[in-house]
């Protein structure tokens, strides 16, 4: 290797990589998702009354935090690494909590005020459609 | 690792290297933190218009199909949630796989390595059922058969973002697969036992972590929102 001396190509002792480590972060990772796919079939059946959709997304949002948390900490070994480089990972990363709210934000507010200016555009938003799957199938361009 | 370094060791004092990690490692995690920036554009933009728009299709009435399953089943999320567990599956293989590198255990590695390879192909299987489905429904880049949920017209942003990203995505997965068949490989070479170290699984395993990681987001973000 280089003459560089690094402790990461010694491992005596490697904490987050022994297999019960690895097995216990995969199923945390599965109940994650089933989790999420439960609170998804409760919104299905209830036809969207609970839990509402709002509470739904933060959840959504809030779960996927921790499951990309716990790829990074653990599978990608981070948690584990010594603090320098985690936080030359990390700090550029919270970069993304600017970027969605300005974005999201950005685009909440186009459309207030194109539905405010543009009456055309809010008109046509509400005119119904017949749904997809009653249409012709030659109509369909990709069912040829 | 952690126990392997003395209490006050002065990590810039020189001689050493600052973040105890190999060099390539070090910049395969910056090449990801690009990466995750060139994802983080997509998805935000995605949120961007999804923001700005006044409907936007119904995902479980869109993604609502599995293979040999009939039309007439609605079957919303269960295609999905497949993919999704392959995928976990998979990254759960790969790390067993640097675990065994860190162990010099060479079969160990070629075994788990065909497993995590083996999850890459069903994945992109899965992906390519999809595909085809949604375009025999009509689905593609510039038309979107699809109405908004409360049914009015919708645009073609969603289909245009939804093959776009999962397309960028599944190109990611593409190149792992290739990259992890390039360490199997060389791994059956003997290379890395005559290197004296397994770094290269670990470097090519971040990547497929990483793979993973954008999975959880694409998931989230078209399925599940």
């Amino acid at each position: 290797m280089s003459s560089i001396e690094t402790t990461a190509d010694q491992h005596q002792d490697h904490g987050g990589t022994g297999v019960k480590a690895i097995m216990r972060t995969f199923w945390i990772l599965l109940g994650i998702t089933l989790f999420e796919l439960l609170l998804a079939t409760i919104h299905l059946k209830t036809n969207g009354a609970f839990p509402p959709k709002a509470v739904l997304n933060g959840a959504y949002l809030i779960l996927t935090c921790a499951k990309a948390f716990y790829i990074i900490a653990e599978f990608m070994h981070l948690r584990h690494e010594i603090k320098n480089l985690i936080m030359t990972i990390a700090v550029p990363a919270l970069l993304f909590v600017w970027f969605i709210i300005a974005f999201l934000w950005d685009g909440n507010s186009y459309k207030e005020l194109r539905n405010r200016y543009d009456e055309h555009h809010r008109e046509q938003s509400l005119i119904k459609v017949a749904p997809a799957s009653e249409e012709p199938a030659a109509k369909k361009p990709g069912a040829e | 690792m952690a126990q392997a370094i003395p209490a006050g060791q002065k990590w810039w004092s020189g001689g050493k290297s600052p973040f105890n990690v190999e060099y390539g490692k070090l910049m395969m995690w910056y090449f990801l933190m690009s990466d995750a920036f060139t994802f983080g554009a997509f998805l935000i933009s995605y949120g961007s218009i999804r923001f700005a728009s006044n409907g936007w299709p119904d995902p479980n009435e869109v993604f609502r199909a599995f293979p040999f399953a009939p039309e007439s089943l609605h079957l919303p999320l269960v295609f999905v949630s497949l993919m999704t567990f392959i995928l976990i599956a998979s990254s759960v293989t790969m790390v067993l796989a640097v675990a065994a590198g860190h162990n010099r255990d060479q079969k160990k590695v070629t075994m788990y390595m065909i497993f995590t390879i083996i999850g890459g192909i069903l994945f992109l299987s899965c992906q390519a059922w999809e595909w085809t489905h949604l375009h025999g429904e009509g689905a593609w880049w510039g038309r979107n058969p699809f109405p908004n949920a409360d049914g009015s017209k919708a645009s073609t942003n969603f289909t245009n973002f939804f093959f776009t990203i999962t397309g960028f995505h599944g190109f990611h997965v593409f190149s792992g697969v290739v990259i992890n068949i390039i360490m199997l490989i060389k791994n059956l070479r003997g290379d890395f036992e005559k290197r004296g170290h397994y770094l290269m699984i670990e470097k090519a395993g971040l990547y497929w972590h990483f793979v993973d990681l954008v999975w959880v987001f694409v998931f989230t973000c078209f399925y599940l929102l």
